[in-house]
């Protein structure tokens, strides 16, 4: 316990307990050290093989900065009206705590109005505008601000967002409805889905469960009806391969790939789904 | 000898062994009280049973880990009741709106990032002056919920080693300075928040908010290490926020007092401290003053105040004394 260096034993072979403690515990500590380095750096392997690609909440920084600026508070979690956002778990690496949004089990409809996530982060992981010098690329940008079609008769019906975080595309042709012809009756996605979103003609201020808000269409047009963005997707006819006509939901320019078109989807699996971090024209 | 006193201090919080003052840095006074002890022919055993009869059991305890449970309880109910009182995690929240940051997740992000926007810069603002009027590492042991697992781990740690079925084993205490600086040095280089990936205060926070998840395995592992191999492990040798809080509290006005003339060098508190690199001054002889400041690596959790027999340690804020 004292602080006294004794000098080292005579060279009589005689082994100095004190030493030899001090020389154990010495290695210990720098087997420790590695350890915990080592152990700590293991949560870049997730990261840099982009393992699962992560939709993130709107406003997020590109993923580099993203991961960087998050504090893993949490804090956007706890706004959302509609729990879309989640935190992720240790499999994530450096991703841990971080977090993200999965579409397809809820997606992010803007039923906050405001963006609140981006409200809530308190360190600008989540941004209404970037700051000029953080990195951003062309195609996420969106041409005109956004009109949220809820509050399209509002005297400001825009979001303030300036980037997307995704887009949405048609994954499956084959798979979907409307290409087929065919309509859709009852709960987009069945009775055990857990899912909410907000209707205008039910609730302007409440979402509900998806399930009870069931559908009867002609021809299938979820997608497009659900989409919280004006202009983001529409049905088009389009001419197939063997020259006939199909409705096939179309994606525009002023995505911002929220989701709710994944989410709302009644095939298993979705026919459309949200690239996360995929611009327009890229 | 001001200035003297806080180096030395931040030396050993650092992992510099204590040592033992030279001759001339005794004051008069605390001279004359280490002659007396020499002389003293007190019943050192029947003063103490005396003194552990009018003791409350573990007041301090009690307080702490009341506050401790209080506060983490109060994130989760915030979320779950949605009644927005306090909101976040432990690495960030907002109390009623206004923003509060860990220290250690801020300084982290601040690194990685590079970038600090206004609100993150009054959030650690608020908690950095929180915390240096309530003692730096006071964090650790009234707040930390990782503090509170490790702690009951300690005992079952401490059981066994009586018990004589395992061996405690040391690190070099200045291992967690070096953790420091590769933490800050590795969220520099790799803009990665690398810390906040394996820290179980956050992890532990986040499962208590949002739901358990496999972080919690990482938390058990250590909790075994812990447990089986080195005694309290993690807050002695590794965490980071536990250092960052201990500068804050280098000259912090909240800290645990001695009173040599009080104490019998029976070295109770040292058994129960987290930190007795801090109590070396209670040792028979190593006292250089009549009234002494624990150091700032001391964490406030009062187990030493509630073991000591005959109340020479004690809560004191600095200043209150001269103004009483």
């Amino acid at each position: 316990m004292t602080a006294e260096k004794k000098p080292a034993a005579p060279g009589n072979g005689a082994i100095n307990k004190r030493k030899l403690e001090e020389r154990r515990r010495f290695l210990r500590t720098m087997i420790l050290g590695a350890a915990v380095l080592g152990i700590s750096t293991l949560g870049y392997i997730p990261v840099a093989s982009a393992w699962r690609m992560r939709m993130r909440p709107p406003g997020a920084l590109e993923e580099a900065d993203f991961l960087s600026s998050c504090i893993k508070c949490g804090q956007c979690v706890q706004v959302c009206p509609v729990q879309a956002i989640k935190l992720d778990d240790l499999d994530q690496g450096f991703g841990v705590g971080v977090p993200y949004i999965d579409s397809r089990q809820q997606a992010c409809d803007f039923s906050c109005d405001a963006v609140q996530c981006i409200l809530a982060c308190p360190t600008g992981a989540l941004v209404y505008k970037k700051p000029a010098f953080m990195a951003s690329r062309s195609e996420m940008k969106v041409a005109n601000p956004p009109i949220l079609l809820a509050k399209e008769k509002d005297p400001e019906p825009t979001l303030n967002l300036k980037e997307r975080t995704g887009l949405a595309r048609l994954a499956r042709p084959d798979a979907c409805l409307a290409v087929q012809g065919k309509g859709f009756k009852g709960a987009a996605r069945g009775g055990d889905f857990k899912g909410t979103m907000r209707f205008i003609e039910v609730d302007r201020w409440k979402p509900i469960p998806l399930k009870d808000h069931p559908f009867d269409l002609a021809l299938c047009d979820l997608c497009v009806r659900t989409c919280p963005i004006k202009g983001a997707i529409s049905l088009e006819a389009v001419v197939d391969i063997n020259g006939i006509k199909r409705m096939t939901p179309t994606v525009h320019e002023p995505c911002l790939g929220c989701g709710v078109c994944e989410m709302v989807c009644p095939v298993e699996s979705a026919a459309i789904v949200v690239d996360p971090r995929k611009g327009w024209g890229a | 000898m001001m200035a003297n006193k806080y180096f030395e201090s931040v030396r050993v919080m650092l992992g510099g062994e204590p040592r033992k003052p030279e001759p001339a840095e005794y004051t008069e006074e605390a001279k004359a009280i280490h002659f007396y002890k020499k002389t003293e022919t007190l019943d050192f055993i029947a003063l103490k049973k005396e003194a552990r009869a009018h003791q409350k059991k573990a007041k301090w305890l009690k307080r702490r880990w009341t506050a401790l449970l209080a506060i983490n309880l109060l994130f989760v109910v915030s979320f779950w009741l949605d009644i927005q009182i306090l909101e976040g995690a432990l690495t960030a929240s907002r109390m009623l709106g206004f923003h509060l940051i860990d220290l250690n997740s801020a300084l982290q992000v601040m690194l990685a990032h590079k970038h600090i926007i206004v609100n993150l810069l009054i959030g650690t603002g608020t908690v950095f002056v929180l915390w240096l009027l309530l003692g730096g590492r006071t964090f650790c042991s009234w707040v930390c919920p990782y503090h509170f697992l490790a702690e009951n781990a300690e005992r079952l740690h401490v059981w066994l080693v009586e018990k004589k079925k395992i061996t405690d084993h040391a690190f070099h205490r200045g291992v967690r300075a070096v953790f420091w600086v590769l933490f800050a040095l590795m969220a520099i280089l790799t803009g990665y928040t690398v810390f906040e990936t394996i820290s179980p205060t956050g992890i532990v926070s986040r499962a208590l908010i949002y739901g358990p998840g496999l972080a919690l395995g990482w938390v058990g592992l250590l909790l075994l290490f812990e447990v089986f191999y080195s005694r309290r492990a993690w807050c002695r040798y590794v965490c980071p926020i536990g250092l960052t809080y201990g500068f804050v509290g280098v000259f912090s006005p909240l800290h645990v007092t001695y009173r040599l003339a009080d104490c019998h060098h029976e070295g109770e508190c040292r058994r129960v401290c987290e930190v007795p690199h801090v109590l070396d001054c209670v040792i028979k002889g190593r006292a250089p003053d009549a009234q002494l400041d624990i150091g700032a690596d001391c964490t406030r959790c009062g187990m030493c105040i509630d073991v000591c027999p005959s109340g020479a340690l004690a809560f004191e804020i600095k200043g209150l004394r001269k103004i009483m």
